[in-house]
């Protein structure tokens, strides 16, 4: 039983990684019907940002929780000015092209910010500081659940539920939410779309960030490709709930997680990505709209 | 109030707005009758700068507007209830009045004009905390007008009100039209296909052909134009 609950943790946890990164991709193609296939290498970015600031403070002599909230302040600001900048970049000029060829952008601009890393910085693993200590009133379960689960869980879901509020009661919410669902109006009822699809950009970074901070400090190492193949997962993840609903996004990123999870401790270490990508195949031939997607309906 | 200086727009190589010049001026209601495909709606979304002017000007209280944005001509009191009506459909129905009154930042007013659309249509009211998308075609129109008068506009571009909409409704939202441009001094240009019931609430009207304008004058000679009532009237 215990050890069945300490996959469920492990599962959960992994799921919240996926969900973090996993929401920018949902968020983004909810506003401007693009994947952002630059999304991963933004939160490889907040993952090397959080990486260098960690290791000068520590150098310094911060305390931990210092530490750990100034790396991720300076990760959430520097991915968000990248993200923020992508978009001006690459997306924004293509924004009447036809959707493939943003999306070749997309892909473009990811091997560009890999290599961009890979030649600024290095690419061996670097490791990662131990951010998050072990806790003692953690110390009963220890063997069930570690810290840097638990504070992983932990900020999600803080996260989460600052971001529904965001979405569901604020006016840059209602307004991005409007922007999603017919950009046109939207403009007729003054929003600025442009300033909307900034925000969305610099807000999906920033929860990249804060993921990329957290798995690093979790995993233990870092390099340039790690952006790569987290953000495919989050894709999948994105996908299988319904990619451009935000629910969706963190139910699949779970159910992701746990898949993984489960697959890795009852099967093997090997079969992990079989699983995981089965269990997308299966939902996407039962619904291909993912789990809590809408079937897309064109207009005409 | 509004002035359009031989304003040609279109979509790609397709001129669909071939050099129009018409004035609105300010109380009036206006309207621009045409059949399918003349470039009403063109003509309307061009004034929103949702299409780009591509030659000619637009001017509102003698200023040039078409180089702005979409939302710098709403904040200047530029309104329009487009084609189709446009409701948030994932959004309940206060959202959406919400969403009109997007640009402005005078809680206290707009919780008054929140109360006044309300009053105009008591069945938004009953119907609050419904998603936009659940609401009956007429609901929609009603939740469509209600939205852009939280704008608190100078100018209401509508847009085929009547599309689609039993006759009954057309009769009432017509009504309502008349009573925001008398009550609340809110200048209209309405673009609409059912040309009778325009012209009997407008001032004046011009026809619009093939992207030109080729009729104008008061809204009784339009009514009695031989070519008009031949064409767009049915008689």
């Amino acid at each position: 039983m215990d050890y069945f609950i300490e996959l469920l943790f492990s599962g959960l946890s992994r799921g919240a990684i996926y969900a973090l990164i996993a929401l920018g991709y949902t968020m983004v193609y909810g506003i401007i019907g693009l994947i952002n296939f630059a999304h991963g290498e933004i939160y490889m970015i907040g993952a090397f940002t959080s990486f260098i600031i960690a290791t000068i403070l520590t150098i310094l002599g911060f305390p931990g929780l210092a530490i750990i909230l100034l790396a991720g302040l300076a990760a959430v600001i520097w991915s968000a000015s990248y993200g923020y900048t992508i978009e001006k970049v690459a997306y924004k000029p293509l924004r009447h092209a036809p959707r493939l060829s943003a999306l070749i952008s997309a892909i473009g601009m990811s091997m560009f910010l890999q290599n961009y890393v890979l030649l600024a910085q290095t690419s061996d693993f670097l490791p990662f500081p131990q951010l998050v200590p072990d806790f003692d009133f953690m110390e009963p379960i220890a063997h069930i659940v570690g810290s840097s689960d638990m504070v992983i869980l932990v900020t999600t879901t803080v996260v989460m539920i600052c971001l529904t509020i965001l979405i569901k009661y604020t006016k840059i919410g209602k307004a991005m939410r409007a922007t999603s669902q017919d950009r046109t109006m939207a403009m007729l009822v003054g929003i600025n779309v442009n300033r909307i699809i900034s925000i969305t950009f610099i807000i999906g970074s920033s929860l990249a960030a804060i993921g990329g901070m957290l798995v690093a400090s979790h995993i233990g190492q870092i390099n340039f490709y790690i952006g790569f193949i987290a953000g495919i997962k989050a894709f999948t993840a994105a996908v299988l709930g319904g990619i451009g609903s935000i629910p969706g996004a963190v139910l699949g990123s779970v159910v992701l997680g746990l898949t993984e999870s489960f697959a890795t401790g009852y099967v093997s270490s090997d079969y992990e990505d079989v699983f995981a990508f089965s269990l997308l195949v299966l939902i996407l031939i039962f619904k291909p709209s993912g789990l809590l997607g809408k079937a897309d309906t064109q207009k005409v | 109030m509004l002035k359009l200086e031989n304003v040609e727009s279109g979509y790609g190589n397709i001129l669909a707005v071939k050099g129009i010049s018409l004035e609105v001026n300010q109380g009036e209601i206006i309207t621009l009758i045409g059949a399918n495909g003349a470039g009403k709606s063109t003509t309307l979304l061009t004034i929103s700068g949702i299409v780009e002017c591509r030659s000619g000007r637009i001017l509102l209280n003698e200023e040039e507007i078409h180089p702005l944005g979409t939302d710098d001509i709403v904040k200047r009191g530029i309104c329009q209830v487009p084609e189709g009506r446009h409701i948030f459909p994932q959004l309940t129905v206060q959202e959406n009045l919400d969403m009109g009154a997007f640009m402005r930042n005078d809680t206290r007013q707009i919780k008054e004009d929140l109360d006044y659309v309300y009053s105009l249509f008591p069945i938004l009211e009953e119907r609050r905390n419904q998603d936009g998308g659940t609401l009956s075609g007429g609901e929609q129109q009603m939740l469509a007008v209600s939205r852009a008068l939280m704008a608190k506009p100078q100018l209401l571009l509508l847009d085929e009100p009547s599309m689609g909409l039993a006759p009954l409704i057309i009769k009432q939202i017509f009504e309502i039209i008349k009573k925001i441009n008398q009550e609340n001094n809110v200048t209209i240009f309405l673009v609409e296909q059912n040309a009778n019931q325009a012209l009997q609430i407008a001032d004046r009207g011009y026809v619009i052909e093939n992207g030109k304008i080729t009729i104008t004058g008061s809204a009784d000679s339009l009514l009695s134009n031989q070519d008009v009532r031949k064409a767009y009237l049915g008689l």
